[in-house]
């Protein structure tokens, strides 16, 4: 076995008691399966196809520490993180390292929804939680799953009854500090039930240490009949983080759902989504974005599964690298038989700004039905010179110029973000990056103490 | 206001300006004409700075500065402006951000300080009128999508936006119908002044129906053969360029 993942299964096996004690029934009774398959598959190697671009060993090889215990860090989460999205009034919730912090203010939600730790939901409504927690999320085909699915103990969940409309974005930001390296396993579970609407940001921030830290995130969405979801993953860490994540989308008839995931910074970032379109004239857009520097690197793959017919999938991923940075993009659509009618669309557009920049672009469009629109396409270029000379003629300095296109570049995602105050966020956000400016949200001011 | 002097130039290591001497003061209205491949593209690329070219030989001061040493923001800056043959496109960036940051990169090097959202879309209103630039197309993607016709009329609403000192309009008549070439000329006209000057670079003599010029200079084969007056360019008009190529001995 590989030694990254065995120190994980022997803490696992020595620590059995501790983890279970702290979490719930409902995540401990997927355990034993998760064990098996952690052992039986370790961690995907680059020889695996998916992951040739990423070394998961090296990620999960250094001896990280994990707060089995849930020993609450000291933090001012609520008081330093004054956050966040000007003219977004959100219901915030927390995980600081991986352990759920209660929100401190309480806004008014719908009768019937439920949201907060997926630990003690799962305590309180185990029916209502096992019926969906690590049912999309397939560990045997992934051993960063497997091992996110043996060792998570929380999470957040939420739950919208049908019919109901959330209106209120569901905020959550994930924060990752403290003076040791650390290992943060967390869930993520929506549940849509017909009819229900709701919009949901999720945001990670790392402090800062100097110190690498893991994140480890599964998020697992059920989109019933006619729901309407947005799922937003904001990512803003520091070049020290490494972050492996895996989303993972059921669809059911009429459903809608946008899921963007949004790279501003991270050291190491491996993304999945995997989008099943299971009921008839179900839709989803699936976008991203990712700007890197420096040494960073991320790496991206996606599979949407048309399942059934009248579905459409818009998919759109862009690059903006820089310096040495890399990235890696692997998209994958695939029309079943009798997904007839079906509408699949793919682009993936990258921009590598320097020499040393390198992008790897893997689309895949494999289909098993004869009546069905279906494109994709990949492309790579480099800042326009003629544009970049024409605008320095008008006396804009070569940096402002490189900026003004490189945001361009990255508009039509932004575009795609359905919360207007998020959006206008985000231009700022994106512009600051390219700027070089300090990356994190100007009003954060994240104090983790040790 | 510009002095160049024996003005050698490369692209791709293959020579095209072979000495050119040219001196243009306030006030001045130059016309630059001659064939295809003479060099009047390449005259106007060297002196904004492209950096496709290469300058191998001989100076240019502009304003009493040594124009080659400076970058091509920075020759914006000091009063530089070249009005597009072919305008680039710029797809995502808005004309009024474009625009925006033109403005107060300039007033930035002249140490005055960025000019307030109002005031900008007052100037931009303003100087919009002068080409009869509609104002759809300031919201616009720089260029993207816009006739020829508008495309340079855009060009005419960037000069009146930065006021430079030098304007080169390379062949800004190109791909106009009569119309727009009136509105374009017309606008050149208005911002005329006796502290700037204009060089127009141009196959035809129909814009210098508009923009009358002092000096006609004929450039052939990277170098200025012949200069005259408007007269000149009425004379290349009817004849053609054959009668330069035979004073040449050429032909």
């Amino acid at each position: 076995m590989q030694e990254a993942i065995r120190q994980y299964i022997d803490l696992y096996k020595t620590q059995r008691d501790v983890i279970e004690s702290h979490s719930a029934p409902v995540l401990n009774a997927l355990r034993a399966q998760a064990l098996t398959a952690a052992e039986e598959n370790g961690l995907p190697s680059r020889k695996d196809e998916r992951y040739n671009h990423t070394d998961i060993e090296a990620l999960y090889a250094p001896d990280y520490g994990l707060n089995l215990n849930r020993i609450a860090l000291p933090t001012s989460a609520h008081e330093g993180f004054r956050c966040d999205v000007p003219n977004l009034t959100s219901q915030l919730y927390f995980l600081v390292g991986d352990c759920f912090r209660a929100p401190e203010k309480m806004r008014p939600l719908p009768e019937g929804i439920i949201a907060g730790s997926l630990c003690e939901i799962a305590r309180r409504q185990p029916d209502l939680v096992a019926r969906y927690y690590g049912k999309i999320a397939d560990m045997t085909k992934d051993g960063t799953v497997a091992l996110n699915t043996l060792l998570a103990q929380d999470g957040f969940f939420l739950y919208i009854p049908s019919h109901t409309v959330l209106e209120r974005p569901i905020q959550l930001i994930n924060l990752i500090g403290g003076n040791i390296p650390t290992m943060n396993n967390r869930r993520i579970l929506i549940v849509a039930d017909e009819g229900a609407q709701a919009k949901i940001l999720v945001c990670d921030h790392s402090e800062e240490t100097g110190i690498n830290h893991l994140i480890t995130q599964v998020t697992e969405i059920w989109a019933g009949k006619d729901s309407v979801i947005d799922y937003y993953n904001l990512e803003e860490n520091l070049p020290e983080t490494r972050r492996v994540t895996s989303t993972y989308v059921h669809q059911e008839e009429g459903s809608n759902v946008l899921v963007n995931g949004i790279t501003l910074r991270n050291g190491i970032t491996r993304d999945n989504y995997h989008i099943s379109l299971d009921g008839a004239h179900a839709e989803t857009q699936l976008c991203g974005m990712a700007i890197a520097d420096g040494e960073e690197q991320v790496d991206i793959s996606t599979f949407i599964d048309h399942r059934a017919a009248y579905c459409h999938s818009n998919e759109l991923f862009k690059f903006v690298l820089n310096d040495r940075s890399q990235g890696a993009f692997a998209g994958r659509i695939l029309v079943r038989p009798g997904a007839q009618k079906t509408e699949a669309y793919q682009s993936n557009k990258n921009l590598c700004a320097s020499d040393e920049a390198h992008i790897y672009t893997k689309p895949q469009l494999e289909i098993y039905a004869d009546d069905v629109k279906c494109s994709h396409g990949a492309t790579v270029g480099q800042l326009d010179q003629q544009a970049l000379f024409y605008m320095r003629t008008r006396g804009i300095s070569e940096a402002e110029a490189r900026m003004l296109l490189m945001f361009a570049f990255m508009s039509d995602v932004i575009d795609h973000v359905r919360l207007d105050a998020l959006k206008e966020r985000l231009r700022q956000l994106v512009e600051r990056r390219f700027r070089g400016e300090l990356s994190t949200c100007k009003q954060c001011n994240i104090h983790i103490k040790p | 206001m510009l002095k160049i002097n024996n003005l050698h130039a490369n692209i791709n290591g293959k020579e095209i300006l072979k000495g050119i001497d040219l001196t243009v003061r306030a006030g001045e209205v130059h016309a630059i004409m001659g064939p295809n491949g003479s060099g009047k593209s390449t005259l106007s690329a060297v002196l904004t700075g492209n950096p496709a070219y290469e300058v191998t030989d001989g100076s240019v001061e502009f304003c009493g500065k040594d124009l080659l040493a400076l970058s091509p923001e920075d020759r914006a800056h000091e009063g530089l402006f070249l009005s597009f043959q072919y305008p680039v496109e710029i797809p995502g960036v808005s004309m009024v951000n474009f625009m925006r940051a033109a403005i107060n990169e300039q007033r930035k090097y002249r140490g005055e300080e960025p000019m307030s959202a109002t005031e900008f879309l007052k100037l931009m209103r303003e100087k919009r009128a002068i080409v009869e630039l509609d104002n759809k197309l300031a919201s616009r993607s720089v260029n993207e999508g816009f006739s020829g016709g508008e495309k340079k009329r855009n060009e005419i609403f960037q000069m009146a936006m930065l006021e430079p000192k030098l304007s080169i309009l390379d062949e800004t008549d190109s791909g106009l119908d009569i119309d727009a070439l009136r509105i374009v000329a017309e606008g050149v006209n208005k911002l005329k002044t006796e502290n700037n000057a204009i060089i127009v670079i141009t196959h035809y003599q129909r814009l210098l129906d508009y923009i009358a010029p002092n000096f006609v200079h004929v450039l052939y084969k990277g170098r200025i053969v012949k200069s005259g007056g408007q007269a000149l360019a009425l004379d290349l008009e009817k004849r053609g360029y054959d009668w330069i190529k035979e004073e040449m001995g050429e032909m």
